[in-house]
């Protein structure tokens, strides 16, 4: 099958490339890049001046199946991946049962054949059922698809239980991912822990919960050299962590959500559980440093940590509310505003979707507009004004924080493997 | 003052004169009734929910009693007796209640937030009987009236509160209040009992109560929560009671006119010590007393029955 997407700007900031053309698509992948010239293969995609990006890359998402899919399936999950730009997402294993073996993997493998619309990797547990006391079964998982392990939603608090699947995984050089937070210190706490918390009366949590796992997770990086990658950072203490990291040398990476590059606990003075999640929104002083980050690559990527969570699950005592935000369909768009406030480039912006995160996954084959690699693409109208509605979402659920916000930049047409996926207009193409 | 219809959330929804207006009509109301007897006859048809969801003696029995002498009815609705354990969500609990056509309602939760939040949802006025280590305005405002008894005015006046401020709603609506008035405010406690980044809150921050208390015109103890022991933040109530006990000894380093206040119930012999409570400068009782006149000065403003 063969196509043309033409009268693009053709944008891959990891290329310096932003420039008129068209691009040809055959069996699934680019066979040609044509600079300020059109084609005509095949059926034709007149993209009238909108931007064509290599196709969004997200590295931290929650699809909820197995065992919770009155909150999100591969299905929904996918479908809000596709109309937020996303082609390749990667599911965290804390589903019920827990992806800790090659039979849950395998099972999630066929969802995704069956349901997915956009690609999905599997990512496995590191322990057992999540529980933090022995190693899952990784080797069948990474056999039938996982591309990285993580406990992710908790902590791996036993650091020897953390070293020795590091020392494991070298042989298959696929990453760990962390979820950077001391049980102990975060304690009942259920926000950042700081004057807002002070005045508002929730317990805090504090930046230190934080900070001393990735403290911890990078001297254990020094010591095993196995690939290590800490999600959705939040303080800033842990932003200087891993600068030193990295000039070390050594194979840390680090992701930030949309949310930590756009909230603070101030938002928290409503009470409203759309602003729980784990790690919390911290302070603005945070927020300016992980933007700091990202912007000069000590933070290598955006992942939205997709967290999908029903009504009932949100509507209820702070306390008691479940933590997490849905992030893939308001990603792009929120994040602009970084673009507009002139707090990030939005080259800067497009690579941390796209070139970077693969590059931490060693997705060798996407995230750039080039000969061979696959045809996957988000095409977006930088000038096009909308205002979040939950109520439009692909996903099964509404738990965002950014309902109401108006955006000014949209992705009007999705592609998987040369086909249009999602348009704005059709909706999910299949 | 236009107090109708309003909800009292945080000591922060009332202006400085709102305050003082609230102060002085409980003066007024105590020097005609002594506290005693019912205050506008009944009011047939007006009512209060008072929903508490946390176990409270005192507060609730407050508001009962302002109620009983503004001539409101009360519906009570405690947790044990509520639908939270059969799966209905507080907010729907409160809808429900609201339902029932009450004219105001008291909420008191466990959780920081509550209160106002329910508010959202209602069409009445609701008043924070406590939330969480929230807020907990009508203490504050009683404590302000009992203060007030006692100085002639609030600027240049010491007020000390000791003991666990992180987990106390009475602190900070205290905190807020009194500034608002033009007290100063000291906190004096543990460091694992003091509030992150406290100073910002325009308070001073002391961890030696003996080098602070004489400089004190109001001494504040707080209740302390007997299972903060367990869970690292003192060594034990002995530790905490040697180090920030109200006790005998200390009774002669307060001023002579200064008062001693606690928002109850009191452990004896953690926080103060029997013999405190019996000094004259203690005021505990009156403030219960003031308590019932402050609660219902404030739900006959905001229901329109006082004028």
């Amino acid at each position: 099958v063969t196509a043309t997407f033409k009268n693009a700007i053709l944008f891959d900031p990891s290329q310096r490339l932003n420039e008129k053309g068209s691009i040809v698509v055959e069996g699934g992948k680019i066979v040609d890049i044509l600079k300020d010239k059109n084609a005509d293969s095949g059926k034709v995609y007149d993209l009238k001046g909108q931007y064509l990006m290599p196709g969004f890359v997200d590295l931290h998402v929650h699809f909820r199946e197995p065992g919770q899919e009155h909150k999100e399936t591969i299905g929904t999950g996918t479908r809000a991946a596709a109309a937020g730009g996303f082609t390749t997402v990667c599911c965290m294993p804390n589903t019920q049962p827990v992806n800790d073996s090659s039979f849950v993997t395998q099972y999630i493998m066929e969802k995704i054949h069956q349901q997915g619309v956009v690609r999905v990797h599997p990512i496995g547990a590191i322990s057992k059922n999540l529980e933090g006391q022995s190693m899952a079964a990784i080797h069948g998982m990474i056999e039938s698809g996982c591309v990285a392990l993580s406990d992710d939603g908790k902590c791996v608090m036993n650091a020897y239980l953390l070293r020795k699947t590091m020392e494991y995984l070298t042989s298959y050089g696929i990453p760990v991912i962390e979820h950077c937070e001391d049980d102990h210190l975060v304690g009942q706490g259920v926000m950042n822990e700081g004057l807002v918390s002070s005045q508002i009366g929730l317990r805090g949590i504090p930046h230190a919960a934080e900070d001393v796992i990735v403290s911890r997770d990078i001297s254990l990086c020094a010591h095993t050299n196995a690939k290590l990658h800490l999600a959705h950072l939040s303080s800033r203490g842990a932003v200087e962590y891993i600068a030193h990291a990295k000039a070390r040398g050594l194979p840390v990476t680090g992701e930030v959500t949309p949310h930590h590059l756009l909230l603070t606990d101030e938002s928290l003075r409503s009470y409203d559980t759309h602003y729980k999640m784990a790690p919390p929104l911290r302070t603005e002083a945070d927020r300016r440093v992980l933007v700091d980050a990202l912007r000069s690559g000590v933070i290598d990527c955006i992942a939205t940590d997709h967290a999908p969570h029903s009504e009932e699950d949100k509507d209820v005592e702070f306390e008691r509310a479940a933590n997490g935000v849905v992030g893939l369909e308001t990603a792009f768009a929120v994040c602009y505003k970084l673009v507009e406030k002139k707090e990030l480039s939005l080259e800067r912006l497009v690579e941390s979707l796209t070139y970077s995160p693969s590059r931490v996954f060693g997705f060798s084959d996407r995230g750039q507009l080039k000969k061979g690699l696959l045809a996957d693409f988000a095409i977006v109208d930088l000038n096009k004004s909308w205002k979040i509605d939950p109520q439009n979402f692909f996903s099964k659920s509404r738990n965002t924080p950014f309902a109401g916000w108006d955006v000014n930049v949209q992705v009007t047409s999705t592609v998987v493997a040369g086909e249009e996926i999602f348009n704005i207009e059709k909706g999910i193409c299949l | 003052m236009d107090l109708l219809g309003r909800s009292l959330l945080d000591i922060p929804d009332l202006r400085r004169e709102e305050i003082l207006f609230l102060l002085s009509e409980t003066g007024k109301l105590k020097a005609k009734t002594k506290g005693t007897e019912s205050i506008l006859g009944g009011h047939v048809g007006r009512s209060v929910a008072l929903l508490f969801f946390e176990p409270s003696t005192r507060t609730r029995t407050s508001f009962q009693m302002a109620a009983y002498r503004l001539g409101l009815r009360t519906l009570k609705l405690d947790g044990s007796t509520s639908s939270a354990q059969k799966g209905e969500t507080i907010f729907d609990t409160a809808r429900n209640i609201e339902a029932l056509r009450p004219d105001a309602m008291v909420i008191r939760h466990a959780g920081s937030g509550i209160p106002l939040q329910i508010s959202k949802l209602l069409k009445i006025p609701v008043i924070n009987g406590g939330d969480g280590f929230h807020a907990h305005p009508t203490q504050a405002l009683l404590d302000a009236f009992t203060i007030q008894e006692g100085f002639s005015e609030f600027k240049g006046l010491h007020v000390l509160i000791v003991g666990d401020i992180s987990h106390s709603r009475v602190a900070r609506s205290n905190i807020h209040c009194l500034q608002m008035l033009g007290a100063k405010v000291t906190i004096c406690g543990p460091p694992t009992l003091i509030p992150p980044l406290a100073r910002e809150l325009g308070v001073e921050v002391k961890y030696n109560l003996d080098e602070v208390l004489p400089t004190a015109d109001v001494v504040m103890a707080l209740r302390m929560q007997t299972e903060r022991q367990n869970s690292f933040q003192i060594p034990s109530l002995k530790e905490y009671t040697t180090r920030y006990g109200i006790t005998s000894e200390r009774l002669s380093k307060i001023k002579s006119k200064a008062l001693i206040l606690h928002p109850g119930p009191v452990n004896r012999g953690i926080e103060m010590m029997s013999s405190v409570l019996r000094d004259p400068r203690c005021r505990v009782l009156e403030q219960v007393q003031n308590g019932v006149l402050v609660r219902a000065v404030l739900m006959g403003h905001i229901l329109g029955v006082l004028k």
